[in-house]
């Protein structure tokens, strides 16, 4: 891969890990009014699957989905806004952190239902099938979706159709505090790919590169018309399910879990490589941070002083134009 | 042959000329494959997805050669899996095509409210419009012939209840064309409700391309003594009421909202103001359904205009039975309609 992309690849996880961050550091303000999600721990797996899209390839995201936009090129100032319920926010307003939506790079929209979005990620890829377009649809969620029959029916209709789509599961184990293995017989979910006649890869998500190869070719598949891929991604998330709490601890998740897989973060790792390769020095990473730093004081500062929606606008939209 | 059309092929041949008259006849079940056919042709980013609508028997015969005229890109078979069908229809609709997805049955559409309640008919509210779900899925209750309680559903009024899902349910043939053309270039998602004892009816429809708003009602029968608003079939059987009324000296006038939601209140209101007297006759259960939504609109709108209480013809609240004797007693008809009606004018 190009030094410049690696770079870039550095630089998109440590924006997801600064601005939920940030977004952490914020909440107990109480001004950012919608349940949170976030994404620290996983930023690898975002990072490595939308570093090979284009502008045009669509995303379909979860009730976590800030990692996701992020990665793909969605607008921080309209998704910041749109935690504060802004009017300037990338849905208005109206749909707050688990539904941001920007059309323009291909994100139409996240979900809030577990496994909801895979019917409509293999949705779009039937468009590009049939409007013989070479756009690639990337799906994420999370192990929990793989419960769902929406993941089940869709694989089946997605191989069945050779479907440019590559359904990237972010498994970091738990659905809220549930484990996997409570819910699941085995650790399954690559092999229901294999048998639903896909590609279907278990890797570790916490590798950036790992995850962005297995992406490259995903995608590549897609644009060749060679049909859709499952890639399973074993990542953790650091944060709890909901919110800025930590879940860890009786009833929660056990603690030397939890310690093992912080010692693993995903950028410490890819920064320590990069620097060994010579790619990445303390000199840039620190110029790297600054222009973060930037962005998210700009975001947030234009979300605080934006307008909320006004009570007259509630009956909009109800039907498109 | 599917039982249901064993059914459907024993009902009388029910004409009903509609508030179009010229020179072609065709069945309903015609003008919709005419609709289709058409729409097909003149827009490319319209295709047919579903459960064996490439079949011969191509759902009631409304897909039928459509495949082999468009090619199985644009009319194809699928899975049985209702619920992401419905979001895979959804998603395409999404990235800027036009489906039709068609549930040979009411009853299976219960398996798809996830997609279709939590997702296509909230996308474009949830996003401020900026992404639509231009989606139409056709719907197709069945009646009769010991379909029984999982094969002869009307749950229409269920969906009212979703805000962002349109629902038509026209009942003549001119409507079912011109309904279906106006479903597939609106971009909201669309429900389309039809019923299978609507399949053989006759009437006038234009060969050419035509639309009917969604949103507009129509009055098929004008009269001074009593409206009767009729979903669906019940337009069939309303109309056959009205004509024995005729004879006992009650003139009845029979509206038909064609679009169930929004519908239209205004000629709902405008009749009642003229007779003073309104039943509704509905396809579906009686609570919760079409008719009680209706009613409730009456109540507000036009409670100063009504000399009697409002009265529902539906179906009891049980589900549907399959024995020949039960459903005769489950099933309301024109004659359930007559009795209503002479009580409300006469007594
Ligand atoms: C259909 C549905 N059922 C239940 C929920 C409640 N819920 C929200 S998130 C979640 C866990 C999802 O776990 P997973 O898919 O692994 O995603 P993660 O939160 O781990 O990223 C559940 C059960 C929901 N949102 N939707
Ligand atoms: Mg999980």
């Amino acid at each position: 891969m190009e030094k410049s992309k690696l770079i870039e690849m550095y630089r998109i996880m440590r924006l997801i890990r600064l601005i939920e961050q940030r977004i952490n550091d914020e909440y107990k303000y109480d001004e950012i009014k919608t349940p949170i999600h976030l994404s620290i721990g996983q930023e690898a797996v975002a990072a490595g699957a939308c570093i090979h899209l284009r502008k045009d390839d669509y995303i379909f995201g979860t009730h976590r989905s800030h990692a996701q936009y992020i990665a793909k090129g969605g607008d921080i100032k309209k998704m910041i806004a749109e935690l504060y319920l802004r009017k300037t926010g990338c849905a208005y307003g109206r749909g707050g952190s688990m539904h941001l939506v920007d059309p323009d790079v291909g994100i139409l929209g996240s979900s809030a239902i577990v496994g909801g979005n895979i019917p409509l990620g293999t949705g779009t890829a039937l468009a590009s099938k049939l409007q013989g377009n070479d756009r690639v649809t990337v799906v994420f969620f999370g192990d929990g979706a793989a419960d769902e029959g929406t993941f089940h029916e869709s694989l089946n209709f997605a191989a069945l159709k050779k479907l440019p789509v590559v359904y990237v599961c972010e498994n970091n184990f738990y659905a809220i505090n549930s484990h996997q293995l409570a819910r699941q017989v085995d650790d399954n979910i690559y092999k229901w790919a294999q048998n639903y006649g896909m590609l279907g890869y278990k890797i570790d998500g916490n590798d950036v590169l790992e995850v962005s190869d297995y992406a490259e070719k995903a995608i590549l598949r897609c644009r060749n018309g060679e049909g859709p891929t499952l890639i399973e991604c074993l990542t953790y998330r650091w944060k709890g399910h909901i919110g800025t709490v930590d879940d860890v601890g009786e009833g929660y998740r056990p603690k030397e879990e939890y310690d093992y897989w912080v010692s693993k973060c995903p950028i410490k790792r890819f920064s320590e490589y990069l620097k060994n390769m010579g790619v990445l020095n303390d000199e840039l990473i620190k110029n790297i941070d600054e222009e973060i730093y930037g962005l998210i004081e700009e975001a947030f500062s234009f979300a605080q002083n934006s307008p909320k929606p006004s009570p007259d606008e509630l009956l909009d939209f109800v039907y498109a134009d | 042959m599917p039982w249901t059309t064993v059914q459907v092929e024993k009902l009388d041949n029910f004409f009903i000329s509609g508030d179009f008259t010229g020179n072609r006849i065709l069945s309903y079940r015609d003008a919709l494959h005419e609709a289709m056919d058409q729409s097909l042709a003149r827009d490319p980013r319209v295709f047919i997805m579903g459960e064996g609508v490439d079949d011969v028997a191509g759902v009631f015969g409304t897909t039928k050669g459509l495949k082999e005229k468009y090619g199985a890109n644009r009319v194809f078979d699928t899975p049985i899996a209702e619920n992401s069908l419905t979001g895979i229809a959804a998603g395409a609709a999404m990235a800027g095509l036009r489906p039709i997805l068609i549930h040979a049955r009411m009853d299976f559409l219960l398996l798809s409210f996830d997609q279709l309640v939590n997702h296509a008919s909230k996308w474009c509210y949830m996003f401020g419009g900026q992404v639509k779900v231009p989606l139409v899925v056709r719907t197709i209750s069945a009646r009769g012939w010991g379909s029984g309680a999982q094969h002869s559903q009307c749950i229409q009024g269920m969906l009212m209840n979703v805000p962002g899902l349109k629902i038509v349910a026209p009942a003549t043939p001119y409507d079912a064309k011109g309904l279906m053309i106006s479903s597939i270039i609106d971009n909201s998602p669309v429900l389309f409700v039809e019923h299978r004892w609507l399949y053989k009816t006759t009437g006038y429809v234009p060969e050419e391309l035509y639309s009917i708003p969604i949103g507009r009602g129509v009055i098929h029968r004008r009269g001074e003594d009593i409206t009767i608003v009729a979903v669906s079939y019940m337009l069939v059987e309303a109309l056959k009421a009205a004509e024995k009324l005729q004879q006992a000296g009650i003139s009845a006038e029979v509206v038909d909202l064609r679009t169930l939601k929004p519908f239209d209140e205004k000629i709902l209101v405008e009749s009642v103001e003229k007779t003073g007297r309104l039943l509704i006759a509905d396809t579906g259960c009686k609570t919760g359904s079409v008719a009680s939504e209706i009613a409730a609109v009456a109540a507000e709108k036009a409670f100063h205009l009504l000399k009697k209480p409002v009265k529902r013809v539906c179906c009891p609240d049980t589900p549907t039975p399959t024995s020949d004797v039960l459903e005769k007693a489950f099933y309301p008809t024109a004659e359930d309609i007559c009795t209503e009606a002479v009580k409300l004018v006469k007594e």
